[in-house]
Parts: structure tokens; C-alpha cells; sequence
């Protein structure tokens, strides 16, 4: 048999490769040079972080290609960078610029309301966000290799984060316990390929790795999902818009391997400086929201 | 018998399900005393940074270094990098097989792949290719003194290297139902 390469297995194969660790956004290869010393594995190379995109306004569009390109000659851990949702030639250009994953991302100001992209299409893997069961399963089917459920970006609050986590866990826990017979309507219900409802019900978890995201921004907070069963965290605001991003970025990594450890919790949370200001996200109107973009 | 999964970041419940399904006892591995009583160690697939860095902030270099003089351990990847003794970058490394590795030896995300290799030391190892996954997977680029070449590609990187109970792997066993390589690690922890 001859080398096949872009295969799902080696997509879905390296997020399983991040599992237990912390993807951090950066905005210029000596931020990403600080994230890889902390101990994160894999950076997201973006030209703002989500806290000043909300801050900024106007339209957030993939970053530029030199920037991401110094951030992959900076580090040796894998590079991530994002795409609008449903902007396919965002993604190519991504593709061919070699990243290592493509988030095709809500943060940014989505190209096409109606239609993501078909991943299945691409050699390198993506990873989208979902706030449900539903949600994870349809950008499964469309291609996607990793799920991070989206939390709500660049607030540091963290309930987006734990709500859609414990959706997307709950209805997992949900179908587990529903009789076969159910389960063609469960589909319906939640709008989800119907293969990959049964999938992931004998599985007993999303058939790709799944991440949380938005909103955290402290070493308990990134236990707290890790306890909740993600399988690891993206850091976005959380980091860089801290006091001391070095220190907060390996607390956090640690925080995310002991998670189960509440004396190794304590001792990594002391004396970290300023968190990010937050912003509580139900002061944020509605129309403001990241997490609805995308369905 | 008792095998650990250092658990500090990785694939290491990818590992943890194919020794339950051989069913081996399997304990997770992420502070030194969690390695009392073990006859063998995996070190899993992941980052080999960040599984460096948090190995030497919680004091585990000197007690995996003493485990691997008196065990078997096995690395997958990432782990094959922690366990050489050169990996041409600064980072925190185990030294405890004369092999040296070039990490992202093959390239970016985009040449990752998959590929059935001949494995003339197990039984069948010729009739029943290997399946074997690679990652941004690193080559054994040197093998030196008491360690020996295990695997090469056809066109001749190596992939694979022993020395004595340690065993170092490029690719992914724990990512295919095959469990042909689990089965050999066994043997050396069991030896």
C-alpha cells in the first residue's frame, strides 16, 4: 500500500495528540514563543485576540498570511489559525500557507450565514465550534476533526463555556440512555446526521476530540472544564490581556494535566497578578454575541 | 503485572483503553509516587515540549530516568522524543536511549499519513502488514551504541529502535485497533 496522507484518522489523529493541553491565541511569534515555553500545544496565530476584536468592531477577517507565517517559523509545536465561517478560500489560502489546523471561526465576522464549509474537501484538518450536541455533530459531518464547544470569546466569564459544555455532555448522557427506537428522532430533533447520533451514543462521547473554549481565563477555570469532560482548553483573552501572561499561560497549562488536584490547583493559582478584565456576558445585548454565529 | 500511562498530556487514554482491552492492569502516571509498583511505563503521544516541561516541573525527570534504568518503558511519538538522548532543540529530554530524533521530520499537518509496513519480528509480522499512523512524526535519525534499529520506511528512516527494555516508536499503535506492538512492549515489561 502506497502513503496516504489527509486521511480523517491523521486529522482527527492530531488533536488527539493535544488532548490534556492548552491552545493559546497569539498575536506575534515572541507571544508564541512565551505560549511554547509555558508548555501550551499548539498556538492560534490571529492578529487580535477576541477581547479587542469585541473592542475594535468592523469586520474581522482571517489574519495575514505574514503574520501567521512568522508564527510557524517561531515555534515547533503545531499552528492554528482562523478562517470566517463558510469563507472556503480563506481556508485554501490557510491550507496552502501550511498551518496545522484551520478553525473555522464564529470570532471572526462569518462570510456566509446559511452554509459553513465542507471541510471533507481539505487536506488539513479544521475544528469549529458548537454550543450543542446538535451543532457538534452537523460540522462533524460537514468534515470537522475537533469540536471545541464556543463559550462566549474575549469576555473571561466562563459560563458560556460551562453551559455549552454541559449541553453538549448532557444530550451525550441523554442519548445514551434512549432505546434504539428513539434515536431516528432524536436526530431529527437536534438536527444531526443520523450516523453520528448512533456513533457517538456507542461511543459514549463526540466521535473527535472536543475542547472548551471562550471565556476562560484562570487555572480553576480551565480545571472546571477539564472536570466538566472536555478534553482540553483554547486560552483566547484569558492569557495575553493578563498581568503577567508568561506566569498565568504555565499555571494554566499545569492546571489543565491536574486537574484533578486541588492542593496543585491552589499552588499554581498564587500570586498570578491581574486576571483580564472581564465582561460579565449578560451585560452583553444580544445582537453583541459571538456564540449564535453559525448554527 | 502492572503497566503506568504517563499522563500528562497526550493521547495517554488512547493507551490506557488497548492495555484494558489486553486486559492488563493500567494506572495513570502524572507525580512521581504514581510510579511505585509499575513494571512498565508508555509514554504517550502529544507534545513533546509541553510533556518535557511539565515532567521537570514536578520533579518526575530523575524518577522516570531511575524507572527506565530497571523497567520497560515505550514512547509513541512524542514519547520517543522524551526518551533520546538528542532531539537537536533545547528542550527537557529523558537521555535514556542513544538514539537521536529530528522532530516534524516529514513536514507540517498537511503530510501526515498513514502506511502499511512489513514487521518481520512478529509472527505474522509479513503476511499482516502494519498499520501504521504517523503525526508530525519525528525519525530516529541516529541509533547509537546499545540501541538497534526495530523499523525502517521503505525508503529507509528508521522508525522504530530498542535498547534492552526501552522501545521508542515514530508512529501510533494506540491509534489502531491492531494491538500486535502493545503485545511486544508486554513481552519486554513482562521479561
Amino acid at each position: 500500500m502506497e502513503q496516504q496522507v489527509a486521511t480523517f484518522k491523521v486529522k482527527k489523529g492530531l488533536a488527539q495528540m493535544l488532548k490534556g493541553g492548552v491552545i493559546m491565541d497569539v498575536v506575534t511569534p515572541d507571544h508564541a514563543k512565551i505560549a511554547e515555553d509555558a508548555g501550551a500545544v499548539a498556538v492560534m496565530a490571529l492578529e487580535r485576540v477576541p477581547a479587542d476584536i469585541r473592542t475594535h468592531g468592523g469586520v474581522a477577517r482571517m489574519s495575514d498570511p505574514e503574520l501567521i507565517i512568522q508564527i510557524m517559523d517561531a515555534v515547533s509545536i503545531p499552528v492554528m489559525a482562523k478562517c470566517r465561517i463558510g469563507h472556503f478560500v480563506e481556508a485554501q489560502i490557510l491550507e496552502a500557507l501550511g498551518v496545522d489546523y484551520i478553525d473555522e471561526s464564529e470570532v471572526l465576522t462569518p462570510a456566509d450565514e446559511e452554509h459553513h464549509i465542507y471541510k471533507h474537501d481539505f487536506k488539513v484538518p479544521f475544528v469549529c465550534g458548537c454550543r450543542n450536541l446538535g451543532e457538534a455533530l452537523r460540522r462533524i459531518g460537514e468534515g470537522a476533526a475537533m469540536i471545541r464547544t464556543k463559550g462566549e470569546a474575549g469576555t473571561g466569564d466562563v459560563v458560556e463555556a460551562v453551559r455549552h459544555a454541559r449541553s453538549v455532555l448532557g444530550e451525550i448522557r441523554r442519548l445514551q440512555n434512549m432505546p434504539e427506537e428513539e434515536l431516528m428522532s432524536f436526530a431529527k430533533e437536534i438536527g444531526a446526521p443520523f450516523e453520528l447520533v448512533k456513533e457517538t451514543r456507542e461511543l459514549g462521547r463526540l466521535p473527535v476530540v472536543n475542547f472548551a473554549a471562550g471565556g476562560i481565563a484562570t487555572p480553576a477555570d480551565a480545571a472546571l472544564m477539564m472536570q466538566l469532560g472536555v478534553d482540553g482548553v483554547f486560552v483566547g483573552s484569558g492569557i495575553f490581556k493578563s498581568g503577567d501572561p508568561a506566569k498565568r499561560a504555565e499555571a494554566i497549562v499545569k492546571a489543565t494535566t491536574h486537574y484533578q488536584d486541588p492542593k496543585i490547583l491552589g499552588d499554581v493559582s498564587r500570586n498570578l497578578g491581574e486576571p483580564m478584565v472581564g465582561r460579565q456576558v449578560t451585560d452583553i445585548p444580544e445582537a453583541d454575541l459571538i456564540s449564535t454565529r453559525g448554527w | 503485572m502492572d503497566i503506568g500511562v504517563l499522563a500528562l498530556q497526550g493521547d495517554f487514554s488512547e493507551h490506557f483503553q488497548v492495555l484494558q482491552t489486553l486486559s492488563v492492569s493500567a494506572r495513570l502516571v502524572r507525580l512521581p509516587g504514581d510510579l511505585s509498583g509499575l513494571d512498565g511505563l508508555i509514554i504517550p503521544g502529544g507534545e513533546s515540549t509541553t510533556i518535557g516541561k511539565l515532567a521537570a516541573a514536578y520533579d518526575l525527570i530523575e524518577p522516570l530516568r531511575q524507572f527506565g534504568r530497571e523497567h520497560a518503558i515505550w514512547g509513541t511519538c512524542a514519547g520517543a522524543i522524551f526518551l533520546s538522548k538528542d532531539a537537536r532543540r533545547d528542550q527537557p529530554l529523558l537521555e535514556l536511549m542513544d538514539i537521536r530524533v529530528e522532530r516534524n521530520a516529514f513536514g507540517r499537518q498537511v503530510d501526515s499519513f498513514e502506511i502499511n509496513l512489513d514487521v518481520p519480528f512478529f509472527k505474522d509480522g509479513i503476511e499482516h502488514p502494519y498499520h501504521a499512523i504517523f503525526i508530525r512524526a519525528p525519525i530516529i535519525s541516529a541509533v547509537d551504541r546499545d540501541a538497534r534499529t526495530l523499523l525502517t520506511l521503505p525508503d529507509g528512516r528508521i522508525v522504530a529502535a530498542q535498547q534492552g527494555k526501552l522501545l521508542a516508536t515514530s508512529f501510533h499503535p494506540e491509534l489502531t485497533p491492531d494491538t500486535r506492538f502493545h503485545a511486544y512492549f508486554l513481552d519486554l515489561a513482562r521479561s
